[in-house]
């Protein structure tokens, strides 16, 4: 099968509505048919990696310790948008710690999170074959 | 690579008119759908946006939601073209990929 | 060119199934070949049998099931999505110990792989939602 470039688009926040986990359902299966994946968040997507998740008290399932999951199954390239995050007051401290393990370099923990600008983000889009947008 | 992005939601609605503008490359084309048509008509709080962002992208309206809506085409930003289903479907075509803002 | 189709929501909700539909159709008519449609998150609920719209209005699962069997396009309902909606079909049912299933003729219940697949193999991917 082809290898192509798909990208997933993540624009809303976690547990207000499902497109969060569903999405991150859809990343997991893309990566087992060795495609070459992309995250990118984008306005109040940058809420679904945020620190500290804690859903008890709202009866739901915290589904945030999958994006750790992310780097072993090689999706190593998520995209932050620095103009999202800095309207947010958040900087990278206050999202999840997100490696992958490069075998090229004795498996050296590497960020898989990205901070790009906006007109870089403009860019990456642009080269891509496949945008699922949730 | 150009890319086709498409809108469906009002810029009074949503931030995904302007999150789209900013985020567009330059050379693409903008087509707002469904709810997103309020995006082309004039004499708007986000006429200037989206005037502004035709300066590097083309932007196209679908027809048969302007008139769903109300919309007259007369009342479309200038130079914002409106096109029908057959369009969109060209549009698809003549773009390498589609992006939608949902 | 060969499309594959996403679609995010259910019927009347939103738009997004309405213009997935007539966008297929005239992609049809210009005689290009829709690869797939693949319903996700609450998409699924398109492709109940039971929805019982005003007889004035348009029947958007009857619609989709009409343009399946028209032009034999694939119409896919991602497992996982539809077992959290309650839409079945007869084998999903009966290993479930559901007493019923409800899923409308042109459809069928596949994986996710199914919509990977449509982005790899089509020439363009299109999605539908809110």
């Amino acid at each position: 099968m082809a290898t192509k470039k798909f990208m997933f688009v993540n624009r809303k926040a976690p547990y207000g509505t499902v497109y969060a986990l569903e999405s991150l359902e859809v990343v997991l299966i893309a990566a087992a048919f060795e495609q070459d994946v992309s995250l990118a968040f984008v306005g109040d997507g940058v809420y679904e990696i945020a620190k500290g998740q804690s859903t008890d008290g709202i009866g739901m399932k915290n589904f945030s310790p999958t994006y750790k999951a992310l780097g072993d199954y090689e999706v190593t390239k998520l995209y932050v948008e620095k103009e999202s995050l800095e309207a947010r007051g958040l900087t990278l401290d206050d999202l999840m710690d997100l490696v992958w393990e490069d075998e090229d370099e004795d498996y050296a923990e590497k960020p898989s999170i990205r901070l790009v600008s906006s007109a870089e983000l403009a860019e990456v889009f642009d080269e891509q074959d496949v945008v699922l947008s949730f | 690579m150009s890319t086709l992005h498409t809108v469906n939601k009002s810029p009074f609605e949503r931030d995904s008119l302007s999150s789209c503008i900013r985020l567009a490359a330059k050379g693409c084309a903008i087509l707002l759908i469904e709810d997103g048509v309020f995006g082309a008509m004039a004499g708007t709080d986000h006429s200037d946006m989206v005037s502004g962002a035709m300066k590097d992208a083309s932007v196209y309206v679908l027809g048969p939601d302007l008139a769903a809506r109300g919309m007259s085409e007369d009342r479309v930003i200038d130079g914002i073209q409106v096109v029908d289903y057959s369009g969109f479907v060209e549009l698809t075509a003549k773009h390498d990929t589609c992006q939608s803002w949902l | 060119m060969k499309y594959s189709i996403m679609v995010n929501e259910g019927p009347y909700t939103h738009q997004a199934s309405d213009t997935a539909l007539q966008f297929c159709k005239a992609a049809l008519e210009a005689e290009h070949e829709i690869f797939r449609v693949f319903f996700y998150h609450d998409g699924v609920n398109n492709g109940t049998r039971y929805t019982v719209p005003p007889q004035d209005d348009r029947n958007i699962q009857k619609e989709w099931s009409k343009l399946a069997e028209t032009h034999e396009i694939d119409l896919v309902i991602c497992i996982a999505a539809a077992q959290r909606r309650g839409i079945m079909d007869a084998d999903e049912a009966k290993r479930q110990g559901l007493d019923g299933d409800n899923i409308a003729p042109g459809f069928r219940i596949s994986g996710l792989g199914q919509l990977i697949e449509g982005g790899i193999i089509a020439d363009r991917q299109l999605v539908f939602g809110d």
